[in-house]
């Protein structure tokens, strides 16, 4: 047990290394766990925001949906409202165009009563006139009479 | 060697460095086997580290690169405990460095020293070469002078030289010019005692293993039973000299950061 150069030596070597492990060693691995550390931060900062990203979304969404529903709702009612309306409006066109019809038919039937009646009333005129003729032929001037035929004829119409 | 085989030969062979001479006078010696070891060690694991180091990633690392980080993140969470200044300038990798070399120069001492001694011998040519530096107090010292070189140096230069001055002259008894000889003793005996103890209780530690290991290898040669008894014994030190070799690192390293953080702080 001699104190020798070897110390000095020694202490040297020792140096050299601490100043090796300084420069070369130390700050690399730690630059590559402080940049895994910012990672992992970063990555739980990223889940968190996604976890409130989602729950807005899911509230937004829930939202959207009770919206929708409500639309469809209105929309169902009004749809209804219209239908009864529109069958409303059916029902009183065919009622006006129905009556329309059966006072066209009245009319018609009114008026064929009398065109038949005037077709009667002449054809009776004519055989009045006929029979009237045929007995007044004998003994009356046609033309002495035709006056009064006229206005016989004048009167039955 | 063989012939003249008695337990004192074999203990001076083992605890006897390989040397060579740098100059005049017996200070100019130089133990070839302490340095030659610790600068190997030192290229081996700084260099394992500086190899996984330069590689490193901050995605998913791989299983080398995460043991490097949990040795890394060990010294720095036991350096942050103790040192509250930016300890990524200097403190921590110093810890780190000291932690692995230390622990890599200690774990020498878990080779089995006759075969190692055989291996020296008749592969390398080499007589008297030891495996465990940590054995040498010559390295234990150079440790402990250099890290008590930087806490003087960090005393004056965190709290000036006038602050360093004022340190050793009036802690921690008072700032009375009559206590200013008792508290420059009693700093002088810190300072001394500091390094002392830093290194000499990692050498000693060390150094009862291996003489443990040697009075085994010694009781292995009486015959079949000391043989016998010897194995079973030294393997039981073996495993028990993992947790010293390791323990050893470890508060060698605290004492480190703790004398370097006590230099950054003002009394």
């Amino acid at each position: 047990m001699n104190i020798n150069f070897t110390l000095i030596s020694q202490a040297i070597a020792f140096s050299v290394f601490v100043w090796f492990t300084v420069k070369f060693v130390w700050p690399p691995l730690l630059r590559a766990i402080e940049e895994r550390q910012k990672q992992i931060a970063d990555g739980l900062a990223a889940g968190e925001r996604g976890r409130k990203e989602l729950e807005l979304a899911d509230q937004r969404s829930s939202d959207v949906l009770k919206d929708a529903k409500q639309r469809a709702a209105d929309i169902v009612t009004q749809a209804e409202k219209r239908a009864a309306e529109i069958i409303d409006e059916a029902k009183s066109v065919a009622k006006v165009e129905g009556d329309r019809i059966i006072a066209g038919a009245k009319a018609e039937i009114a008026h064929e009563i009398f065109s038949a009646k005037e077709e009667l009333r002449q054809q009776v005129s004519g055989l009045v006139l006929t029979g009237a003729t045929k007995i007044l032929r004998r003994e009356i001037d046609a033309k002495a009479h035709a006056d009064l035929l006229t206005a016989i004829e004048a009167e039955l119409k | 060697m063989a012939a003249e085989l008695t337990p004192t030969s074999y203990i001076n062979h083992h605890l006897t460095n390989m040397t060579t001479t740098v100059g005049d006078g017996s200070f100019w010696t130089l133990h070839l086997d302490a340095l030659v070891m610790s600068v190997m060690l030192g290229i081996m694991g700084m260099g394992f580290l500086w190899l996984i180091v330069r590689k490193a990633t901050p995605g998913v690392p791989s299983k080398t690169q995460a043991f490097v980080e949990l040795l890394v993140e060990f010294i720095d969470s036991q350096v942050k405990n103790t040192f509250h200044g930016n300890r990524h300038v200097f403190i921590a990798p110093a810890a780190l460095t000291i932690f692995v070399w230390v622990l890599l120069l200690n774990a020498m001492d878990l080779l089995p020293i006759d075969i190692m001694a055989w291996v020296y011998e008749h592969v390398f040519g080499l007589h008297n070469w030891r495996s465990v530096p940590t054995t040498d107090v010559n390295t234990t010292f150079a440790l402990a002078l250099s890290i008590w070189l930087l806490t003087i140096f960090f005393s004056i230069k965190v709290k000036g030289l006038g602050g360093w001055m004022h340190e050793l002259f009036c802690t921690p008894f008072g700032t009375n010019i009559i206590l200013w000889p008792l508290n420059l003793l009693f700093n002088m005996i810190e300072y001394i005692s500091k390094p002392l103890s830093h290194s000499l209780r990692l050498f000693g530690n060390i150094y009862a293993g291996e003489i443990i290991f040697l009075l085994l290898g010694m009781w292995a040669a009486t015959g079949v039973s000391g043989a016998f008894f010897s194995a079973i014994l030294g393997a039981g030190w073996a495993i028990f000299h993992i947790l010293i070799v390791s323990l050893q690192a470890f508060i060698f390293m605290m004492l480190t950061v703790v004398y370097l953080a006590m230099a950054h702080e003002s009394h």
